[in-house]
């Protein structure tokens, strides 16, 4: 008595992974960053990752459909999320609720969708996003809050809400009084102005690496990054390269002219290097895949960070140095294909 | 005003000289274009594109006077080779020119051979074996079932068969997508394993 | 410093290195490994494929209804290197004809099927006695005699490989005992019991390949394989036979990655372990050259690991060549309720049957039963996200996402450039792969892909030469007739000239007699009559004529 079988190919036991279970370890890792975010800045970022990650799940859910694709199935590897949390980290927390709409349609539909979707962007979406309405709005995304001790923000809850819906903010506060320049900003415009760093790192918003509030939130994005290191999530070339190149350069330009460069520490401790560092660079999509690639990847990342920082247009330069890399790494990936085994 | 008249006649001269001395050290003897067209045939000598064999069809191709999906056996995948080569637009098979088949030979049936040498003077790459009143074979390894043979015989003794995969060359599949998420549908040159 | 290859290749064994990537796996292995080795029931009918080694298919010696006995020769090869398949048991050759065969393709093929007739009597059995002293040579004949091929799965017959590695002079024989893969325990259970004739083969293989030295590898975690063959070796006082453990890592029990822990080098791409001065052989193949050697017998049986989640009673039996495997499983306990898959080999890469139907063959190490809950099929296949975990585990150092992305494309050079051939279809990439892409089966449907393209190329190039040649011909004949033609027309002008010519010269001649004539006529005029010249040109007439002839 014989008996059929279905056949299959090998390997015949299944994956020990799955891109839906990567992005959810990338979000949990990102969790202690938000929480601490919170502690210093009040609970509007947690409004402007929940309106970011309707907005992507929207746009997700309507591309998937367009492109006649598998909706759930999708939707479930949470790639749109991981998008939408890493695009709201980088918001003032106050910015009316259609920055986020903006973003996530630049991010979801234009730069993931339009150049084929999952695994296919040229360019991290959160980071197009972001520069998208950045360059648009400039004057929106530097209203930052300072940073304070829980329970003392300038703005609660309530009127963190009121504030994110109807554009501006419940009487009798006002912009002026309540919104404060980022330190990197404040180094900058110092700078610009003739002061050295001594004295501008005399203001009550330094603390003592990077920004108050600032270098504590860096802290725990980087204990969430070492977490996805140790998941073997993300591979340690880009971040160790992309803050090593910071140091490295930042101390260069410390020794040369201490008055107008801060310590490189500052530079690591300040903005979004860290965030970028462990969580936007390295987004294996739109990186490099070789490690030498990672290697040079994450150094060009830092580098153009401390250029951009330091002779650009803007405070912070994270976004554009990935989105600059970005351009680069099919380029990058060509000349460092690995050797294999044998050649 | 004289110096740059000098300059630009100078340098227009110097030019001249270089493209003169390179037109002569770099010269090409033949078409390189009709030979690469050439590798990319199948060499099936068959005639089936309305030239006397494959290289007059790359040669009328690299002049124009054909299109690149005449070529019956080297199919979807010698026209996407050629559209390659040439920059041009890939094509669907002409069917005026036949269908695609899967590789033949052919077989001389022994008993109804007569000898009479036709096939033999047919075989563009002189894959029969015979002489005159003699039984004639085919040479398995040389035929490239390019049909040329059949029309001359007088007693219909060809046959063309398709050649029985050898176990040792089973081909793998290509694998199948377990859903249904379109992505650029891959080409496959071949595909003509046993799977 | 660093050492030349060969003579770093010699220190083998001597310190342990790693390969890169590789997966730890669940062995798995316990399951199987509760009861010794069983011998498995003689079954109605054994079915043995012509086709079980590397190479041609084998012809059948023997015809429909013949006796045959047990060892006897019934099929023979030529390719790569002459070698014989024998019959598993005594009884009648009740068909050759197409049965399912167990091969990776699932088609099925020619094969000799044998009704036992119960009594299992051997044929005149040719043992080697004096196998110590004799011309590696004989012995390597021997070996292809018996049947001998490679029992780890490539079934390369075993003779070609030692005379190769015989030729290039190599100094170690590295028995590979290695088994990485998941569920399969036959290697180790051969240890574990039968340590005696792991040595033996691996003496046998030593001197029939020339190597100086003997390493045998096996698992830590196969703690009674050791104590049973430290002890064999100590009792046969063999001295350059070493015990090495090696970690645990899938592919481990790879050739190459093997040879990599062991000695730290790479084999060259396009090269072959024996180049390095080291022969691969699995422990199975040298228990069964022993067996051929100093018993006389053909490889006839081995012994096959009946597991998985989808067996009742997972076991290692000693299995006849030919063995139908519903007849294995049967005797295991039959197939548990949640028996979903068959497989041959390990769950990473063996290959599934559709049928029980399929007889043992040489190369089955492993039957196994996976359940529905083992399988990879439900996942949904995902868009690459290039994480580079597949780069990562890639024991030949490969970029598995960038070779599918070529493949997938029809990018065969590509792919080339990028080492498609130095792929091991070990499978780790796919175990790994977030998207659950079916990488491995890509690289074998590209490999033969490519196979093919070569193939194809070489019909075209000889296609090509042949009607270059016969064109050149043509043209030639063309040439000659052409030739022939003006020739022929050369001569005959030349013919005319010198008619012309000589007719010139006899008018001058006529002239002359003429004129002479005339001045005898004139001279004779003056003497007396006219009556002579007639007779003179009648004369000159017949000359004229014989000319014609002569040319």
């Amino acid at each position: 008595m014989t008996r059929k079988f279905a056949t299959g190919t090998a390997p015949h036991i299944p994956a020990s992974s799955s891109v839906g279970g990567v992005m959810r370890q990338v979000l949990y890792a990102l969790l202690p960053g938000i929480a601490t975010h919170c502690w210093y800045f009040g609970p509007g970022i947690l409004l402007q990752i929940l309106l970011a990650s309707l907005f992507a799940v929207g746009f997700e859910a309507a591309m998937l459909k367009l492109r006649q694709q598998p909706v759930l199935t999708h939707l479930l590897d949470f790639s749109a999320v991981v998008t939408a949390v890493l695009f709201a980290l980088c918001l003032p927390p106050l910015v009316p609720w259609w920055i986020a709409l903006l973003g996530m349609f630049f991010a979801i539909v234009i730069a993931k969708h339009l150049y084929g979707g999952l695994g296919h962007n040229v360019f991290n979406p959160a980071m197009v996003g972001y520069v998208v309405v950045l360059i648009c709005f400039p004057q929106t995304m530097t209203q930052w809050l300072p940073a304070t001790a829980p329970g003392s923000w300038s703005v609660g809850l309530w009127d963190s809400i009121s504030t994110v819906f109807s554009g501006h903010l419940p009487l009798p506060l006002q912009w002026d009084a309540v919104s404060q320049a980022t330190p990197l900003d404040t180094l900058r415009t110092g700078i610009n102005s003739g002061r050295t760093v001594e004295e501008i790192r005399n203001s009550a918003i330094f603390g003592d690496f990077g920004g108050r509030g600032w270098e504590w939130i860096a802290n725990w994005y980087a204990v969430g990054g070492l977490w996805l290191l140790w998941r073997r999530i993300i591979s340690w070339q880009v971040p160790v390269t992309m803050i090593g190149s910071v140091l490295l350069l930042g101390m260069l330009a410390f020794l040369l002219d201490s008055g107008s460069n801060p310590v490189p520490l500052q530079h690591v401790f300040s903005g979004a290097l860290v965030l970028g560092a462990f969580f936007i660079a390295t987004d294996p999509v739109s990186g490099c895949t070789s490690n030498r690639g990672r290697l040079i990847f994450g150094a060009g990342v830092g580098i153009l960070t401390l250029v951009i920082r330091r002779w650009g247009g803007y405070p912070d330069g994270v976004a554009f140095a990935v989105l600059l890399m970005n351009m680069a790494a099919p380029l990058i990936d060509r000349y460092t294909v690995p050797r294999y085994y044998g050649k | 005003m004289d110096w740059e008249i000098l300059s630009i006649s100078l340098l227009a001269s110097a030019f001249g000289l270089g493209l003169g001395w390179a037109a002569k050290r770099f010269r090409m003897d033949a078409d390189p274009v009709v030979e690469q067209i050439n590798q990319l045939l199948p060499q099936t000598q068959c005639g089936q594109c309305g030239y006397p064999g494959c290289r007059p069809y790359a040669a009328a191709i690299a002049s124009g006077d054909a299109e690149i999906n005449q070529c019956p056996p080297g199919g979807t995948a010698a026209i996407q080779a050629l559209a390659d080569l040439l920059g041009r637009d890939v094509l669907q098979l002409n069917p005026e020119n036949g269908q695609e088949k899967p590789r033949r030979v052919a077989v001389i049936n022994e008993q109804t051979c007569i000898g009479c040498t036709l096939c033999i003077q047919a075989c563009p790459v002189d894959a029969i074996l015979g002489a005159a009143k003699q039984m004639h074979t085919v040479i398995e390894s040389e035929c490239t079932g390019c049909d040329l043979c059949l029309p001359p015989c007088p007693v219909d003794c060809i046959e063309m068969v398709v050649q029985p995969a050898h176990m040792a060359d089973w081909q793998a599949a290509m694998p199948v997508r377990r859903s249904v998420i379109i992505i650029p549908p891959p080409i496959t040159p071949t595909q003509t394993g046993l799977l | 410093m660093r050492l030349p290859a060969k003579e770093q290749a010699e220190l083998a064994g001597q310190r342990l290195y790693h390969f890169h990537g590789g997966l730890k796996l669940r062995h798995n292995k316990k399951i199987s490994c509760q009861q010794p080795i069983r011998r498995s029931k003689l079954p109605p009918r054994l079915y043995v494929p012509l086709l079980q080694h590397a190479g041609e298919q084998a012809k059948a010696l023997v015809v429909l209804g013949q006796t045959v006995l047990k060892g006897q020769a019934i099929a023979c090869f030529e390719l790569p290197e002459p070698g014989l398949v024998h019959a598993p048991s005594s009884g009648t050759v009740t068909a050759i004809a197409r049965s399912a065969i167990s091969h990776p393709s699932g088609q099925e093929g020619m094969a000799v099927i044998i009704k036992p007739d119960g009594r299992d009597q051997w044929c005149d059995l040719q043992a080697l006695d004096n196998w110590r002293e004799l011309d590696p040579v004989r012995l390597r004949k021997h070996l292809a005699e018996s049947g001998i091929v490679g029992l780890g799965g490539a079934v390369f017959p075993t003779s070609t490989k030692v005379k190769d590695a015989h030729d290039k002079g190599i100094h170690t024989l590295i028995l590979n005992g290695a088994e990485c893969e998941p569920f399969i325990s036959c290697d180790e259970m051969l240890m574990r019991e039968e340590a005696e004739r792991v040595v033996q083969g691996a003496l046998v293989l030593q001197r029939a390949s020339g190597a100086r030295q003997v390493i045998i590898a096996i698992e830590d975690q196969m703690g009674e394989v050791w104590d049973s063959l430290q002890t064999t070796i100590n009792n046969s006082g063999q001295e350059n036979i070493r015990l090495v453990k090696v970690t645990t890592i899938y592919p481990e029990g790879g050739e190459k990655q093997l040879i990599q822990v062991l000695t730290g080098l790479e084999v060259p791409h396009g090269q072959r372990p024996t180049d390095l001065g080291l022969l691969c052989q699995n422990v199975a193949t040298a228990a069964a050259a022993a067996d051929a050697v100093i018993e006389g017998k053909p490889l006839i049986e081995r012994i096959v690991t009946v597991t998985g989640p989808g067996v009742n009673q997972p076991a290692n039996l000693l299995a006849l060549i030919g063995t139908p495997i519903s007849d294995l499983v049967a005797q295991c306990g039959g197939y548990s309720q949640q028996a979903e898959r068959l497989l041959l080999g390990g769950p990473m890469m063996g290959y599934a049957l559709a049928s029980d139907a399929n007889p043992v063959i040489k190369a089955a190490n492993c039957v196994l039963v996976l359940s529905s809950a083992d399988l990879a099929t439900e996942h949904e296949e995902l868009p690459c996200i290039r994480c580079g975990e597949c780069a990562r585990v890639c024991p030949s150092l490969l970029l598995p996402q960038q070779l599918q992305w070529d493949l997938r494309n029809g990018l065969f050079d590509d792919a080339t450039e990028h080492g498609l051939s130095a792929c091991i279809e070990c499978g780790c990439c796919d175990f790994v792969c977030p998207s659950h892409i079916p990488l491995t089966q890509w690289f074998r449907f590209g490999k033969s892909e490519m196979r093919n393209l070569t193939e194809q190329k070489e019909v075209a190039e000889q296609a090509k030469q042949r009607f270059e040649a016969r064109e050149q011909r043509l043209a030639t004949i063309q040439q000659n007739r052409a030739q022939r033609l003006e020739q022929k027309k050369q001569s005959m002008q030349d013919k005319q000239a010198q008619q012309q010519k000589i007719a010139a010269a006899m008018q001058r001649v006529q002239l002359r007699s003429d004129q002479q004539a005339e001045q005898d006529v004139i001279d004779r005029a003056n003497i007396s009559s006219t009556s002579e010249t007639d007779g003179s040109e009648s004369a000159n007439d017949e000359h004229d004529s014989n000319e014609d002839k002569t040319s």
